[in-house]
């Protein structure tokens, strides 16, 4: 009786091993076909651009007041901190560099999962629930060239926009709270943020982090979508799993980024 | 929604967009300043650096004129090679003196350069004679205990060295 226990929980360790390679394996072909396939979507522009307006313009709100706010708070509580030593004049330096090197990508990246991420995954789950996805195979259209890709190409583009946008709101927001409210020197807040902020450094990587979760976030979230058994609990599912799976990735990613971006330069 | 308010829309966010990353690059990350200007290299030796870092600025008189390029060991002096871009705006004499200085108590470390006499300028590749080492806290304190140990004791002769 033990030793059947025993095999059939390895069994069932095995098979999930099993299955979850084959759905990284499936997911990494899905990609590659999308992007070999992604002709249509550039060469007819208009459909990613409507994918960029549900995508981006749609997200801009929840990115623009959240990124108010962060950055507002970053500043009361980095000011708190700050002038316990002297050095209330590098609150700039601490807000532009939190903001640009991780805040920003990091949180517009989780609240673009959450508010794009799972649209897309409901609507192509919806579609292929409905049967509209077969019905196009059926007239000869291609559905991931015609539905997929646009949806792809349209977060792709729009995230390190989303991205900057997050951070310059934040920037502005500290600015609000540590010269306005506060009342930190305005030349010393935006002087030495300059001398400290480097843009290869600090802005590029940035662009680049929110480039790598535009890319993790909207193919995660297509791929739920395409691959969610076609009922009304599977594209529920499907929804909940994107959201978990690429906040997940988004922050096992940031790690990787940041060992890879931010340490070398330390030692000369 | 209509096709064109749809374009209008995707259009203003991503000219904020990019009105978003330019304020980052050009606000937030001064890439205007000492990214465009040409710039010529001169060396100097230095026994100790502190905490020099490359891309720490280079001042004179308190003016930036230029960025820490390199910084590196000497295998065969045993002392720091640092190489510095200095903007082709400002030229200095041959015998300029580089100094590691720091701006504040806890403030990052820069190399000032003070003018000399000589009538011929640097030029691209020249290395700097006079140089003076970052003063290490340890080596001050050492000092200073020393002296006072030597002020306590009446036989000790006055300036032992």
């Amino acid at each position: 009786m033990r030793v059947a226990d025993l095999r059939a929980r390895v069994e069932r360790l095995g098979s999930g091993v099993t299955s979850h390679v084959h759905r990284l394996g499936f997911a990494s072909r899905f990609l590659a076909y999308l992007v070999l396939h992604s002709g249509t979507a550039l060469r007819r522009f208009r459909l990613t651009i409507a994918e960029i307006y549900f995508a981006g313009v749609l997200s801009l709100v929840i990115i623009l007041v959240s990124g108010l706010f962060v950055g507002m708070v970053l500043a009361l509580q980095g000011y708190e901190t700050l002038q316990r030593f002297g050095a209330s004049e590098s609150l700039g330096v601490l807000v532009a560099l939190s903001l640009v090197r991780e805040l920003g990508p990091v949180v517009a990246g989780l609240l673009f999962a959450s508010r794009a991420g799972s649209a897309i995954t409901a609507e192509i789950g919806l579609m292929k629930a409905t049967e509209q996805l077969s019905a196009m195979e059926m007239m000869a259209v291609d559905p991931i060239a015609r539905v997929v890709a646009p949806r792809f190409w349209g977060g792709v583009l729009s995230m390190p926009l989303l991205a900057g946008l997050f951070s310059a709101m934040g920037i502005f927001g500290g600015y609000l709270v540590g010269v306005q409210l506060i009342g930190v020197d305005a030349g010393a807040f935006w002087s030495q943020m300059q001398a400290a902020v480097d843009v290869r450094n600090d802005i590029w990587n940035g662009v680049i982090k929110s480039l790598v979760f535009g890319v993790a976030v909207t193919w995660i979230a297509v791929f739920e979508g395409y691959d969610a058994p076609p009922t009304a609990e599977g594209v529920s599912r499907a929804t909940t799993r994107t959201v978990v799976t690429s906040s997940l990735a988004i922050l096992f990613l940031d790690f990787i980024l940041t060992a890879l971006m931010f340490t070398g330069g330390n030692h000369q | 929604m209509n096709r064109s308010t749809i374009d209008l829309w995707v259009g203003l966010f991503v000219v904020a967009g990019i009105a978003g990353l330019l304020f980052l690059a050009l606000k937030v990350g001064n890439l205007a300043s000492f990214s465009s200007s040409q710039s010529y290299q001169v060396q100097a030796k230095f026994a100790n650096i502190g905490g020099l870092k490359v891309r720490g600025p280079v001042k004179s008189a308190g003016v930036v004129v230029g960025r820490v390029a390199d910084v590196r060991f000497d295998n065969e002096s045993y002392e720091a090679l640092v190489t510095l871009n200095i903007d082709l705006n400002y030229q200095f004499p041959r015998d300029t003196t580089a100094k590691i200085l720091t701006s504040g108590i806890l403030g990052e470390q820069y190399v000032g350069l003070e003018a000399g006499g000589d009538g011929v300028m640097l030029k691209n590749g020249d290395r700097l004679r006079l140089t003076q080492s970052a003063v290490v806290l340890e080596n001050l304190i050492s000092q200073f205990l020393f002296n006072k140990a030597a002020e306590g004791k009446p036989e000790a002769k006055p300036e032992g060295k």
